[in-house]
């Protein structure tokens, strides 16, 4: 019989569908790959109640022949999402023990749509990292290992890192990601997994512990490119409760899944050429534009100008959205409150924030307070805001050119654990190809391309105009069909 | 631009978190390489750019004035450090 942990999405609704086995085999043994991976750290909260739960409800909808689209498929819920009755603690510890009594609508969708819940991943605090070393419950291990007989543990990428890991490691067949700066896409490249941020306001961003909103996107990560499409046409739609929340009909993206790039033009952006890049990620690059010729699409060479400047606007943008976003954690209505003896109201605001919140966090919110107070607001603020604008003016300006464009999604592989966690600078370096993205709100994906010499994976972004997720899905079939990647990290935990 | 140890203790001030001198004196250098990195947007001509303030172009909805939540004060009151007699409690203001 088959290991159903090996299984994708797809594979799991249709198996299931078929007959194939019970939805409670698939959670049963989802739970037992959970429970025997501690070592990961992936997981804040395990859930395997839940995850049994709904499969049984999936077994009896079998039976009734009242099949929902994800029914008997068990996923992963990123520690971002309010779930109600089930801790949501953004990995920080100021949420440590809140308990929400809502549900955040991009899970709602996912529960309705007959997923189980398998528990809440790790990830940075607050999705506030590109390794997940800043979470307040201990970093997570990425499964893979370098080739070479070194032991050393590898960051799984970040912020999405539990979600990453725990894909690779076949813990779960997919779960939900959350992109600000490349958090779907780095971890995704790091793992050897699939990952698509969509385009800034397809999915609901009410019931997310909010970071930077303007740019604040789910999305899902999963093995391949069609368990990402399955995933995201039950997460995405309209909301009422998000202002940003796009009003229109979701796609289905599945089904119009074509590898065929005939007729499309795929721009290679030079500035994304940049200096230290190791040769195999630029040969990685030169493969996948040879890749795309072979699925139909013509080569052209477009040029971002203001490249350069999208992380140090991002560093101004994202921090100063936080700070502001996270002003809410006072101690007074939820999560943490630290009272000193004889405290005040103001006191024991800032000893609670002070023992809540981990050192990046703290970080972020000094810069993005510094960068809005009054005599820098201009300075700052409003100048990034602009540069923004012309960062999105170089997409627009492409996409006269070409419909798609193909990136590395890193300028490196995973790196060691504690390798970066000492130079903030060093690791905000790492979403250099993420960042200009999400700062124009559009849809890009991971997909993994190949290895490096060290046996670790390598992954090409697409990045698509927005709404056109359908073009990103298919390039990243386009891709994943020649790639052939079938690697996967060694169980050694 | 740079910042010294009474801007940073001003800052953490104004965003209520309490800092210790050390992380203080571990912060303003940390901080100034961030600020010193972010400096280069200064050389980018942005004098005929409007700032974004929408990535995708949306229309602000408008939505009946109604009341469309309410009557869960237990369940707003469910995660609060201390909650009393249905109210939120903080420490006395009053000086």
């Amino acid at each position: 019989m088959t290991n159903l942990t090996d299984l994708g999405i797809a594979a799991i609704r249709d198996g299931f569908k078929a007959g194939d086995f019970t939805a409670r085999d698939v959670a049963s043994a989802f739970n037992d790959a959970v429970a025997g991976a501690k070592a990961l750290n992936a997981f804040i909260v395990e859930t395997p109640e839940i995850a049994l739960a709904a499969a049984d409800q999936a077994d009896k909808d079998r039976a009734a022949g009242t099949l929902k689209p994800l029914s008997g498929v068990p996923i992963g819920m990123k520690d971002l999402f309010a779930t109600k009755d089930v801790q949501t603690t953004a990995a920080s510890h100021i949420l440590e023990g809140f308990v929400p009594q809502y549900e955040s609508t991009v899970s709602g969708k996912l529960w309705n749509a007959g997923a189980g819940m398998l528990g809440k991943l790790n990830l940075d605090q607050f999705a506030m990292g590109s390794s997940n070393e800043t979470s307040f419950f201990g970093n997570v291990i990425s499964p893979w290992r370098r080739n070479n007989g070194d032991t050393a543990a590898l960051a799984p990428g970040g912020s999405s890192g539990g979600t990453s890991s725990a894909i690779a490691a076949r813990l779960v067949p997919g779960a939900t990601g959350t992109d600000t700066g490349g958090s779907i896409r780095q971890p995704a490249a790091f793992t050897g997994i699939s990952g698509i941020k969509p385009t800034y306001g397809r999915c609901s961003r009410w019931g997310i512990v909010a970071f930077a909103s303007s740019l604040d996107q789910a999305g899902p990560m999963a093995r391949d490119v069609r368990d990402c499409a399955i995933l995201l046409e039950n997460m995405a739609g309209f909301d009422s409760k998000d202002s940003t929340s796009l009003d229109l009909p979701v796609p289905n993206w599945e089904a119009a899944l074509s590898a065929d790039l005939k007729g499309k033009r795929v721009g290679i952006p030079k500035e994304y050429r940049v200096d230290g890049m190791p040769a195999e990620i630029d040969a990685l690059w030169e493969q996948g534009i040879a890749w795309l010729k072979d699925a139909g699409a013509e080569i052209v060479n477009v040029s971002l100008p203001h490249t350069q400047y999208a992380l140090p606007a991002y560093y101004i943008i994202a921090p100063a959205e936080a700070s502001s976003n996270l002003a809410r954690y006072d101690g007074v209505r939820y999560g943490l409150r630290d009272l000193p003896d004889g405290a005040n109201l103001q006191d024991m605001y800032a000893a609670t924030r002070a023992a809540g919140f981990g050192d990046e966090v703290k970080r972020r919110i000094l810069i993005g307070t510094y960068v809005l107070s009054a005599g820098f607001y201009d300075a700052y603020y409003t100048q990034a805001q602009k540069v923004r604008t012309l960062i999105a003016r170089d997409f627009d300006l492409a996409w006269e050119k070409c419909d798609l464009l193909l990136t590395p999604t890193a300028p490196s592989a995973a790196f060691g654990l504690g390798e970066k966690s000492d130079d903030p600078l060093a690791m905000y370096l790492n979403d250099v190809f993420t960042v200009p993205t999400s700062l124009a709100g559009l849809p890009a994906m991971s997909v993994p391309g190949g290895l490096d010499a060290l046996g670790l994976p390598l992954g090409l972004q697409i990045i698509g105009k927005a709404l056109d997720e359908q073009t990103v899905l298919n390039a990243g079939l386009a891709i994943e069909e020649r790639a052939g990647f079938t690697a996967r990290a060694d169980k050694w935990w | 631009m740079s910042v010294d140890h009474a801007t940073v203790r001003k800052i953490a001030s104004l965003a209520r978190i309490a800092v210790t001198d050390d992380q203080v004196e571990a912060m303003v250098p940390e901080l100034n390489n961030i600020l010193g990195w972010i400096e280069q947007l200064g050389e980018v001509d942005t004098s005929a750019v409007q700032p974004m303030t929408a990535v995708i172009p949306n229309v602000l909805r408008l939505r009946d004035d109604v009341v469309t939540d309410g009557d869960v004060r237990d369940a707003v009151l469910k995660n609060a450090p201390q909650a009393e007699q249905g109210f939120f409690t903080v420490p006395k203001v009053i000086e």
